[in-house]
């Protein structure tokens, strides 16, 4: 018989941030899904175009102007969303709370400048094989533009009203990861959509 | 937030055990609400998981009738018992359902059910996100088999290729609701694998390091890293699919530059590694029955995580060898071809360290160790009618024939059914408290093995002998009838033996033998509490010092030394409080306080289902449909005051 012995774990800290918390591995994993989702539908583009004499398919590429402006609003995008991320691993919730709005206002206007950019792919969803999947790969990256902006309008009406406890702090961090990996997607699908067509 | 501004909420702390005050609370703080709503609002991963694997049961019982009627159909030849249209939906509902609905998701129920007590904890991570994925997948379950009864089943292939499955050759909604049962499926099945996998990295017990953790454990982490990369395929496959159908999208029409061998290409990206998500978990099972059976540890533990880890690998890189009748380069499908075979050698470090562990045990023949055995010897036959079949022309010879069939049949039943039915009678004591009778389990084994080589190896023969599979019926004199007689014949005796399972099963929850702790005599921490398990799982979270902990005790105190710990205390026993450890060495981390009980789960899943429904019958729904779901979701996210407040009398700062 051994003798029991208690491992006490109750000064433990009660949330943490990055790969020690839960939800970073559950943002990781969604992640790695949404990775494999956008590659996949680059390599449904490349595919389709690879079985193509002519691309893009009776269209002219899709103008740059809207899609750039996005690109390097997207690009800025970033530095409000580390401040917002610092200032939750600081702890520190005014900071907190007005960097996520910044975040949030940047999101909205990326939204806006969106709908753009579909009207300016010259080609529908239902013109032809080309038309398809472009609007496919820029509505699957609009999806997580849209989602993202809910979570973080949430989640700010949140520290303004709501509740508050030090996991919040986590999911604001985790919630900027999201974004970063929203904008880094972006710029192979960017890549794809605006140069291919015209090399 | 620096100070607690409530009064503490929490004073009982867990540790003193079985019996104590501090343990009555645990089992209070654990147990799901009362009543319908209670039900319903449950998050309890060991409720979520009785109900996940009673559902899939039920889908394996239903796909398995399906065959049934399929096979009295080939009985003879010429027969009139179904007409060409319900068979077609017959083996679309078949394989749909077996792949779909069955054999993934039965897989990751138990692993739902088994993983926090494997790994010492007291529930899955994201417990609430849990709850979902069950509710969204019954949904996409029933609506299948709800409009398979209203006529309206697909009836295109479990692959549904293009273009019979596009807007020209399937019209009507048949098609659609198969593509939206994918998407259902998938999704579960996603939000599984995250769960899983962060169950794995973060909630070990104290001193379970990575590589100490249960193979069985390995093999359903290996199998949820491998959803996260092939399952966006099928949904995207399925999703463009649909959008080709209801809003003129064009992926798969030639005639405006879409490509049907584009479908093939997704689907079998996901299809190929689907076989070893099947398969993996059945090797996980293999490994947790063997070392009990044979009473020593597993022979080979490093070999066999990187044999499984090496099989996931490989299994990406496989799947253009569904496609050798295409046309393809030939340069790629040698790739494929060597590719193919290059898995048999992953496959076959862990078949030699399972022999080898028998080998050097003293074997306690059981029934879960018969199915066992009976995997070793159809699994070998169906890795070698697959080797066979990776090679480019022998493939094309026997394309689309019954072959195949049988090499599917005996991968699939040979490398996931029997160790799940070996993994049920094993597991069954310590879910129910009680024993399943080994009579009947022996009965229902050598009735499976006997039928299952019955109504399978002639399927081979037939292939060779050129009986193209799906034909719904054919004619008398081409050298098929006798076989398919038999055939038919091990199907009624698979049926039999599914028979005496349930019976088995059901008659044991009242009349088995009352299991105790540890009926087998097993290592795996498990075995460690009681059958069943308390709410909690553990009253107290127990200290690993080796791989089969019930086998190996701490080390003896050097003289002088401090005792080595046996177990944790200090978690709060009034609220749900669960220790996070490192991801490596599983050193305790933090205090994470989880969620309780909620409907929002339920209600998010509806929202979804009606998104999904809706969809197939107008693209708005997707629109409109969404606003429910934000609705839901946010109501699920928001914190109660109260809630908060118990959370801030222990919050800790990092």
């Amino acid at each position: 018989m051994t003798t029991p012995r208690q491992l006490d774990v109750s000064g433990l800290p009660s949330y943490a941030f990055s790969h020690r918390s839960l939800m970073w591995w559950g943002t990781f994993g969604l992640i790695a899904i949404e990775s494999t989702l956008f590659a996949l539908a680059i390599g449904a583009y490349l595919y389709l175009r690879s079985q193509s004499d002519q691309w893009p398919l009776g269209a002219p590429p899709p103008d740059l102007l809207w899609g750039s402006t996005n690109t390097l609003l997207l690009l800025a995008s970033l530095w409000p969303n580390h401040q917002a991320k610092s200032a939750a691993e600081a702890g520190d919730l005014p900071r907190t709370r007005v960097w996520l709005l910044v975040c949030l206002m940047f999101a909205v206007v990326f939204l806006v400048l969106r709908g753009f950019e579909f009207a300016a792919l010259n080609t529908r969803w239902d013109s032809n094989a080309y038309g398809s999947v472009v609007w496919v790969l820029l509505g699957l990256h609009t999806v997580h533009l849209l989602t993202d902006t809910y979570d973080t309008a949430v989640l700010d009406v949140l520290l303004f009203t709501g509740p508050m406890e030090g996991q919040r702090f986590v999911d604001v961090s985790e919630n900027a990861m999201y974004w970063y990996f929203v904008v880094f997607s972006w710029l192979p699908i960017y890549a794809v959509i605006y140069v291919v067509p015209r090399i | 937030m620096d100070q607690p501004r409530h009064t503490p909420a929490s004073h009982l702390k867990d540790g003193p055990g079985r019996g104590s005050r501090e343990a009555a609370a645990l089992d209070a703080t654990w147990r799901d609400p009362p009543g319908l709503m209670g039900w319903l609002a449950a998050v309890n991963h060991k409720s979520i998981a009785r109900r996940f694997i009673v559902t899939t049961f039920g889908f394996f019982v239903a796909g398995g009738l399906l065959a049934f009627v399929m096979r009295l159909q080939l009985a003879r030849p010429g027969s009139k018992l179904v007409g060409p249209d319900l068979y077609n939906q017959l083996f679309t509902m078949h394989g749909s359902t077996m792949m779909f609905l069955f054999a993934v998701p039965v897989m990751q129920a138990v692993t739902i059910y088994l993983l926090p007590l494997m790994m010492g904890t007291r529930s899955v991570a994201f417990p609430r996100l849990n709850a979902f994925a069950y509710w969204i997948f019954l949904f996409g379950g029933l609506m299948l088999y709800v409009v398979f009864f209203l006529g309206a089943g697909p009836d295109v292939g479990w692959f549904s290729y293009v273009p019979l499955a596009g807007p020209d050759f399937s019209p009507g909604k048949r098609t659609d609701f198969w593509a939206q049962m994918i998407t259902f499926t998938e999704l579960s099945a996603l939000v599984e694998a995250i769960v899983v996998i962060t169950t794995v990295f973060k909630l070990r017990a104290p001193g379970m390091t990575l590589n100490r953790i249960p193979l069985f454990a390995w093999a359903m982490l290996v199998t949820a890293f491998m959803i996260l990369f092939a399952m966006p395929s099928v949904m995207l496959a399925s999703t463009t699919l649909i959008t080709d159908r209801l809003v003129g999208t064009h992926f798969y029409n030639p005639a405006e530059g879409g490509d049907a061998v584009l479908w093939q290409h997704l689907f079998w990206f996901f299809g190929h590694p689907e076989v070893y998500l099947i398969f993996l978990p059945g090797l996980g099972f293999i490994s947790a029955i063997i070392p009990t059976f044979a009473r020593r540890p597993m022979f080979g533990y490093t070999a066999m995580v990187l044999s499984l880890i090496a099989t996931a690998f490989l299994a990406f890189g496989l799947w253009v060898h569904h496609m050798f009748a295409v046309n393809l380069p030939e340069l790629g499908k040698s790739f494929f071809t060597a590719a193919s075979m290059l898995i048999a050698i992953p496959s076959a470090v862990q078949i030699f360290c399972w022999i080898a562990t028998l080998w050097s045990g003293r074997l306690n023949f059981k029934t879960p160790l018969l199915f066992v055995l009976g995997f070793f010897f159809i699994l070998v036959l169906g890795g070698m009618t697959g080797i066979m079949l990776a090679s480019v022309p022998l493939d094309l010879q026997v394309h689309d024939s019954y072959f195949v069939v049988a090499h599917l049949h005996y991968v699939l039943i040979g490398g996931a059914v029997f160790p799940l039915f070996g993994a049920f009678y094993y597991w069954y004591p310590k879910i129910t408290g009680r024993m399943m009778s080994e009579r009947l389990g022996r009965w229902n084994f050598w009735l499976f093995f006997i039928g299952f080589n019955l109504a399978f190896f002639p399927m081979h023969l037939l292939g060779l002998r050129g009986m193209p599979r799906r034909v719904y019926t054919y004619q008398a004199g081409l050298g098929w009838d006798t076989l398919n007689l038999v055939s038919t014949i091990g199907a009624v005796v698979i049926a039999l033996s599914a028979l005496l399972f349930v019976i088995n099963a059901v008659r044991s929850l009242r009349r088995g033998a009352l299991a105790g702790v540890n009926p087998w005599g097993a290592g795996t921490l498990e075995w460690a509490t009681e059958s069943p398990p308390p709410p909690c799982n553990f009253y107290a979270i127990p200290v690993v010092h080796g791989r089969e902990p019930l086998w190996q005790g701490p080390r003896a105190v050097a003289e002088g030394g401090a005792p080595a710990f046996t177990h944790v205390s200090g978690l709060a026993a009034d609220t749900r409080e669960v220790l996070a450890t490192t991801v490596l060495d599983a050193r305790p981390d933090l205090r994470v306080n989880f969620p309780d009980p909620t409907i929002w789960p339920l209600v998010s899943a509806l929202a979804v289902t009606a998104l999904f429904l809706g969809s197939i019958f107008t693209p708005w729904a997707v629109v409109w449909g969404s606003i429910p779901i934000a609705i839901a979701l946010t109501a699920w996210f928001w914190p109660r005051h109260s809630e908060t407040a118990v959370h801030l009398s222990l919050e800790r700062k990092p």
